[in-house]
């Protein structure tokens, strides 16, 4: 696992994520191929992107659409009450029969595994999935609770004291990088 | 830099400004979704107590209230004047301290005497909400009115709004003439002379007292309910009459804008201050009125939750640091 301490460091640029995303669809075609109601979910606001374009990889290899939903997790963070800087919350998004499906949460990072609890939770009180599987981007360690991811698109070993940001909306300004994470911030660094 | 919402309470709309009510309304499109799912629940104040205190009768607003609190997850009790110790000659100074042993985190009060819900805010721990006070407000009326109108018009500013009926007892004029008013929409107050307060003009809006000429041009046009049991006799000689002269029906409607709306407070008089057809015609959003109602109460009740705001306070505190 590559450590990175940098301020500003690049992990992955934009050819890399573009790389990533690729091999994490394949993946996910491997091992959904028996499923008929496959849904990608990304979780706001990082995941989001990152879903729809795993989607669009998804399409270009199997000729199947895939549905795509995202989630707003705010309500659901366990210190929802008490600890959010910014309390904005989003819609969530989700335009298919959750119930019986079977579906990959996706998320730029997976840090402390508290955002994919509460994206859980959120999806349940859609319906009851028949499974769910994690697919992340980055996994940067560092998990408080026991959350592990089925697709991993790149692990980085990244201290604490940073935030692992990501840009992945398919543009050239695309990037990964580290960041001094300010106490202010939400634990986990990008996501308010 | 977004800060949070800085107010510990919602007693009167005179204390938001333009980024505040945004919030407010930002906040409750998310909270609309969360009403529309089939588990219309989210965990965000558990562990929280909500109280009802409606010393006034309403249905809709305390419902509203109480579904917004318990989709919220919070712990929601309604407490009502009428066989509470209210009626056994409590004051509401007593009420207050009482309620307060009681470790809420959230009040909601309704009552008769204007400025009742300053007063209880004054001497409580808790968040109070104004759900209704005397003939001064009703904030949390104004902001679902006002996210109806941003949801058919886009927006809040440069909208005629018209408000017709009984404005001398109408806190609902109030309240949405302040919030319409701060975003630059002009606001029209209609009715007889016996209805319309002497001074009003202060509030900065324009008076009619004839209503072809007050729906003229307008967008929003805002029905107030005329209360039979109050003003029958020396304000308004019958009802037949009001109707004749007030009330609005969908042959008004060509004075009005082509994409005007009809609001109502609720709960309407159909055939006194509206016409049945037009109430439920495409140009109604009551309905969706009521609707907003239960999201922007979850939003206000959202953006108070007190540990958040000490949380805030904590935060903007250390990052000034």
């Amino acid at each position: 696992m590559a450590l990175v301490d940098a301020p500003g460091q690049i992990v992955l640029d934009a050819d890399a994520i573009g790389r990533t995303i690729r091999r994490v669809a394949s993946e996910i075609v491997e091992r959904t191929r028996a499923t008929a109601k496959l849904a990608l979910v990304g979780i706001e606001q990082g995941g989001t992107p990152i879903a729809r374009r795993l989607a669009d990889e998804i399409t270009k290899v199997e000729g199947r659409s895939v549905p795509v939903g995202s989630l707003d997790i705010t309500l659901y963070r366990d210190d929802a009450a008490s600890a959010l800087p910014d309390p904005k919350v989003g819609p969530s998004r989700i335009d298919f029969v959750v119930e019986g499906a079977d579906i990959v949460l996706v998320d730029d990072v997976l840090h402390t595994g508290r955002t994919v609890r509460a994206a859980i939770d959120c999806l349940f009180d859609y319906g009851r999935p028949r499974r769910i599987w994690l697919a992340v981007l980055c996994d940067r360690g560092g998990r408080q609770l026991p959350v592990a991811a089925d697709f991993i698109g790149k692990r980085v070993e990244v201290p604490e004291g940073y935030a692992l940001d990501v840009v992945a909306e398919g543009g050239a300004a695309d990037r990964a990088f580290l960041r001094v994470w300010r106490p202010s911030e939400a634990p986990g660094g990008a996501r308010p | 830099m977004s800060a949070g919402f800085r107010h510990n309470h919602l007693l009167s709309i005179a204390d938001l400004d333009r980024d505040d009510v945004n919030q407010i309304l930002d906040a409750a499109e998310s909270f609309i979704e969360v009403s529309r799912r089939s588990v219309r629940k989210v965990p965000t104040l558990r562990g929280k107590t909500l109280i009802n205190m409606f010393f006034e009768a309403s249905t809709r607003t305390r419902t509203s209230f109480e579904l917004a609190g318990k989709r919220l997850s919070a712990d929601v009790v309604n407490v009502s004047s009428s066989g509470s110790s209210v009626s056994k000659g409590e004051s509401l100074l007593d009420t207050c301290k009482t309620l307060e042993a009681m470790r809420p985190d959230l009040v909601v009060i309704r009552h008769a005497a204007s400025g009742a819900p300053a007063f209880v805010a004054k001497h409580i721990g808790c968040s109070v909400i104004n759900g209704g006070d005397g003939a001064h407000e009703h904030p949390t009326q104004a902001l679902l009115d006002a996210f109806a109108i941003r949801k058919a018009f886009g927006t809040l500013s440069g909208l005629k709004v018209v408000i017709v009926g009984d404005i001398t007892h109408s806190r609902v004029a109030r309240s949405n003439a302040a919030l319409l008013g701060r975003f630059g929409s002009e606001v029209r107050f209609c009715g007889p002379r016996t209805l319309m307060p002497t001074g009003v003009e202060m509030l900065g809006v324009k008076v009619y007292h004839d209503l072809r000429e007050a729906l003229t041009g307008v967008d929003v046009i805002m029905l107030l309910r005329i209360q039979k049991e109050r003003l029958e006799g020396p304000l308004v000689p019958s009802m037949r009459e009001y109707s004749r002269c007030y009330g609005v029906s969908q042959k008004h409607m060509a004075l009005a804008n082509p994409r005007a709306i009809v609001m109502h407070p609720g709960p309407m008089n159909r055939g006194v201050e509206i016409h049945t057809a037009l109430a439920d015609s495409e140009r109604s959003v009551i309905l969706d009125q009521v609707e907003a109602g239960v999201a922007v109460r979850m939003a206000v009740l959202y953006l108070l939750s007190k540990e958040l705001r000490a949380q805030t306070a904590t935060q903007a505190a250390s990052d000034a640091g």
